[in-house]
């Protein structure tokens, strides 16, 4: 490793592929007019493609993008890195108990960031409201999360500290996350642990009865806390605890089976949510002083991917169009080690952990002729162990990203392996057989049994006996609302924690540092920065004010478009399209030329998709495919967006892997003398193009350096 | 793989249900039961028939949104979720028949989707144990023995997807109930509220409509997470030792 103080270098810290784009064009203008009676369904929905301007390469604004003012964070505060936090605090104003109970937050969301938040403002006594889409708050995504949650806790004596955590997070996000915000998180993230241990949380625990950790994905300190391969789960159940907690003590109401489908901006400030209550198909307003959202990410765009079904833009993209800025967008973290994809029926992909890759070997056949055979009939010498030859140093352990791309790379030439998905196959061999040998069978199965038997479940294959085949699949996103220090998105009072914003993970995510976020963000972050914003409460009542209505009429509009199309192709469809043209051009790898092509693709879809889209039953009743159509309209806008910021994005971080941007030995080169910055887009309007704002990243404590796995 | 799917429809709680027939043919066996429903309700679509409503989120078998009756068993003939359940496990030719989850506690939503809110108010009773944000201890200042940390974690991966009170002739709920009260139990940050929250959760079970439990173990054996049957027997151990303490 080049620099002694970190572990960043290590297999796990690498990864994403952003992936962006922006949107331009008239999206759908359904909600244009609210007032006229007969929205007409065939007229202006969709943009037309081919009639707008083509920009050339090397002079990308044309007809994509225009460039805006640049935009700064206002509220860290100055003085040294390790004090800004604690000042924050103490500057924030306060709000006498007596006033929380008169002060009204909207949370949407009860993932990790959101139920933690809304466990600890019920807590502080103001009046909090939450929003999920699934039957119970516990079912958020979060509980899918299995390897564990970092925090600096030292307790193994290795030399960790608060300010390894800040580095080794600063430098696996390439450097283009924001320094003041990481430093916070890794400062939070040992009252993390306190916090979840008192409510009950079943971390790993030693003889001795003390909490264990290890060291996830090769990093040189052991600073994982982790409960079995269910973390996610068992920090969920501890936040959902408490948050039901709050709900018997009637400081917080969770409104379950309840989608967000637009937010309420009076004066310029955020006032309120609309929602559908999924289950009567009503149309509920709901206002407040400040909204929180906490909905996640928005892997989903690529239709394939380790999410749940239920993971959707919608919360995100909705505020976006009413004026926050969406940041990176681009920027997706792909993870190597998932089970390939099976057939076009495939409805997800599932991740496998990644400590597979300390044991297992990966190759692929050296010849095409190969890749039918059996696996067991490949001789040694025919078989390429591609990572071990092109990074004899790290080998196995490369970092997520390189992993990802060399396995795609050898698929591309037409060496993967497994059955034929469209014209190729995609997989390469994840083996064991050498650790069989070397361990012995039940060293193995005592290590990897559960991962080895979900794989078998899954494939009808037995890894004990033939190599596992694995894939990279898609899998967080970096990119999201762009917040301030406060975690406060450009539209005042409506705030952004945990996946839904950008701020903690730059190009690329750590392992175990999400679910650090989430609870960073809704334990200790947000409460307090919220209550300098809610100090100047109770706002004014707005109930009456024209934006509600408006709001809410833009909502039963857009449903009853949806409804009325009626065209011929059923919503998934759509859905699977947009996710072909997403991996394809906006994956692993981005060229401008393929990025170019995905914008226009991704305009003529959204084109068809308002005229044709097939959507049967009604709004007044528990309809799946209408909830899933409108997801998939905000998706296909995303989508635009994502791939506009890859293309302006011309350097290769993170997973974000650029063709034209690579070393000599074809690895990724980062630009930081022009690319060192946020890309912060603003929705340019249903006809306008979308609007860049640059934020500045500024290393004041950490040195920019170069990545290097050779 | 051609199938004959047998479905209860039911397009709201208030409504009557009934069984509808449909033929699927030319299943993956690779499928999950769930992309098995999903290539049906895509074929509806196409013809212009509603499709069926169903749950799921993760689909990888840990956030316990998908749950039905699989002929006659919940989450089918295997012992994991529906998500994971895969058409191989059934052979060619064969006859399905796919219920909602039954229990007086879990009202009919809509087709094969179930209410199971009753599972969060069990939760707010006292499935919990109490300490705001800020107000914890050090981590490393309670040890827990391995022994009862393991226990412990076992107990609290019930993912509360109601197969157990769907497999149980009374509808009872004291599987999912007693792997949340041995969780907390078995922790010494638990120990406070032991007592009281064995019985206010108790209370709320049998408001909400449950069942009794009458030891046939049913649950366990149709239990994803294999939650072991003996949870049950320290919620009775815990509820007899409050009841003696402060009978009510
Ligand atoms: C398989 C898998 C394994 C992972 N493993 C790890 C790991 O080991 N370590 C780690 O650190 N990270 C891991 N991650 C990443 C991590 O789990 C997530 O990034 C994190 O949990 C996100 O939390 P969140 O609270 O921001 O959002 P979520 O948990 O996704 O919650 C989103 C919430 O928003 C609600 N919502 C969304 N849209 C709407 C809407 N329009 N209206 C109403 N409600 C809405 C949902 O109902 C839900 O309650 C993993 C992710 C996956 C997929
Ligand atoms: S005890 Fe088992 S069957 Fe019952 S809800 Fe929990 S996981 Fe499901
Ligand atoms: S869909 Fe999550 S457990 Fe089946």
């Amino acid at each position: 490793m080049a620099d002694p103080r970190s572990n960043v270098d290590d297999p796990d810290s690498a990864v994403l592929a952003p992936v962006q784009v922006a949107t331009d064009g008239p999206s759908d203008s359904p909600m244009a007019n609210p007032t006229s009676a007969e929205p007409s369904v065939s007229a202006p929905v969709v943009p037309d493609a081919p009639d707008r301007p083509q920009a050339q390469i090397g002079d990308l604004v044309a007809g994509l993008y225009r460039l805006g003012e640049p935009i700064a964070d206002t509220k860290a505060p100055d003085g040294p890195i390790e004090q800004k936090w604690t000042k924050r605090k103490f500057e924030a104003k306060l709000v006498n108990p007596a006033n929380r109970r008169k002060l009204k937050v909207i949370i949407v969301g009860t993932g990790l960031a959101g139920a933690s938040a809304a466990a600890t403002l019920g807590e502080g006594g103001y009046h909090v409201t939450s929003f999920c889409y699934q039957d119970s708050p516990r079912r958020a995504h979060s509980i899918a999360a299995q390897g564990g949650i970092n925090a600096a806790k030292n307790y193994q004596e290795d030399g960790d500290s608060v300010q390894r955590l800040f580095y080794d997070t600063v430098k696996g996000g390439d450097y283009r996350s924001r320094e003041t915000n990481v430093y916070r998180l890794a400062e939070v993230s040992t009252n993390i642990i306190d916090q979840c241990v008192a409510q009950g949380v079943p971390f790993a625990r030693d003889y001795g009865g003390l909490l264990d950790n290890r060291s996830f994905g090769g990093v040189q300190v052991s600073r994982t806390f982790y409960a079995r391969g269910q973390t996610g789960q068992q920090l969920l159940i501890g936040a959902y605890q408490a948050l039901e907690r709050q709900v018997a003590a009637g400081t917080v109401t969770v409104h379950t089976r309840h989608e967000m489908l637009e937010v309420v901006v009076v004066d310029g400030k955020a006032r309120g949510v609309i929602v559908r209550d999924m289950v009567t198909g009503e149309i509920e307003t709901h206002l407040a002083d400040a909204v929180v959202l906490a909905s996640g990410g928005y892997g989903n765009v690529f239709f394939l991917s380790t999410n749940a079904m239920g993971c959707n833009v919608t919360a995100s993209w909705r505020a976006h169009r009413k004026g926050a800025h969406f940041a990176n967008p681009c920027y997706t973290q792909i993870h190597p080690t998932c089970i390939p994809v099976s057939g076009e029926h495939q409805s997800k992909l599932t991740l496998m952990s990644e400590s597979l890759r300390n044991d297992g070997r990966i190759w692929v056949p050296k010849n095409r002729e190969d890749c039918e055979k059996h696996p067991r009939d490949i001789p040694e010498d025919a078989r390429d162990y591609y990572l071990e030859r092109i990074y004899p140093a790290f080998g196995n352990l490369v970092p997520r990203d390189i992993a990802s791309r060399q396995a795609k790379n050898v698929c591309d030439e037409g060496r993967g392996v497994g059955p034929k998905v469209g014209d190729f196959r995609r997989g390469v061999y994840l083996d064991f057989t050498e650790a069989i040998d070397r361990l012995g069978l039940a060293a193995v199965k005592s290590k990897y049994g559960n991962l080895f038997d979900m794989y078998a479940r899954i494939t009808g294959e037995d890894p004990y006996a033939t190599p596992m085949r694995i894939y990279p699949a898609v899998h967080y996103t970096m990119g999201g609302l762009w917040v301030d220090y406060d975690l406060q998105s450009s539209i005042p009072g409506l705030f952004v924690t945990g996946e839904a914003n950008f701020s903690d993970h730059g190009a690329n995510r750590l392992g175990a540092s999400a679910l650090m976020q989430g609870l960073a963000d809704g334990y200790f972050v947000l409460p307090n920065t919220i209550r300098d914003y809610l100090a100047a409460g109770p706002f004014e009542n707005v109930e009456s004010r024209p934006e509600v209505a408006e709001a809410r009429a833009d909502v039963q509009q857009r449903i009853k478009l949806l409804l009325e199309i009626n065209g011929d192709r059923t919503v998934d469809s759509f859905h699977r399209e947009l996710g072909h043209i997403m991996w394809e051009y906006c994956g692993m790898e981005r060229s401008e030329e393929g990025l170019r092509k995905a914008v226009d693709l991704i305009r003529g879809l959204k084109a068809e998709f308002w005229r044709n889209v097939k959507v049967l039953g009604s709004g007044e009743e528990l309809n799946q495919a209408l909830e899933r159509a409108g997801r998939v309209a905000d998706f296909i806008e995303l989508g635009e967006l994502m791939c506009i910021d890859a293309l302006h994005r011309r350097e290769s971080c993170g997973g974000h892997f650029r063709t034209e941007s690579q070393t000599e030995e074809g690895e990724a080169l980062r630009h930081d003398d022009e690319y060192a910055y946020v890309a912060a887009w603003e929705w340019g309007g249903d006809d306008g193009d979308p609007v860049l704002h640059k934020e500045d990243l500024v290393y004041d404590f950490i040195e920019l350096k170069q990545r290097s796995y050779k | 793989m051609n199938l004959t799917l047998r479905i209860w429809r039911q397009t709201a709680a208030a409504t009557q249900g009934s069984f509808h027939t449909y033929q699927v043919d030319d299943i993956s066996e690779d499928m999950s039961f769930l992309e098995m429903l999903d290539v049906l309700n895509e074929r509806l679509t196409a013809k212009g028939e509603d499709p069926v409503a169903f749950d799921s989120d993760c689909r990888e078998g840990i956030c316990g949104t998908c749950g039905l009756m699989i002929s006659g068993q919940a989450h089918g003939p295997e012992v994991t979720t529906t998500c994971q359940l895969h058409m191989r496990s059934f052979p060619d030719g064969d006859t399905i028949t796919i219920e909602p989850w039954r229990a007086d506690a879990f009202p009919v939503v809509k087709d094969l989707i179930v209410d199971r809110s009753a599972f969060d108010r069990i939760i707010q009773a006292g499935g919990y144990i109490s300490v705001n944000t800020g107000a914890a201890p050090e981590a490393h200042s309670v040890p827990v023995p391995k022994a009862q940390a393991d226990r412990a974690f076992d107990a609290a991966t019930c993912i509360s997807c109601g197969a157990c009170v769907a497999a149980c002739p009374n509808a009872s709920g004291m599987l999912f109930m007693g792997a949340k009260v041995t969780h907390l139990a078995e922790l010494p940050q638990g120990q406070p509220e032991r007592a009281a929250r064995v019985v206010k959760m108790v209370n709320q079970h049998d408001h909400e409509g449950f069942g009794g439990c009458t030891n046939i173990g049913e649950c366990a054996g149709a239990c994803p997470k294999e939650i072991p049957l003996d949870v049950i027997s320290t919620l009775n151990h815990d509820l007899r030792k409050a009841m003696r303490h402060n009978p009510s």
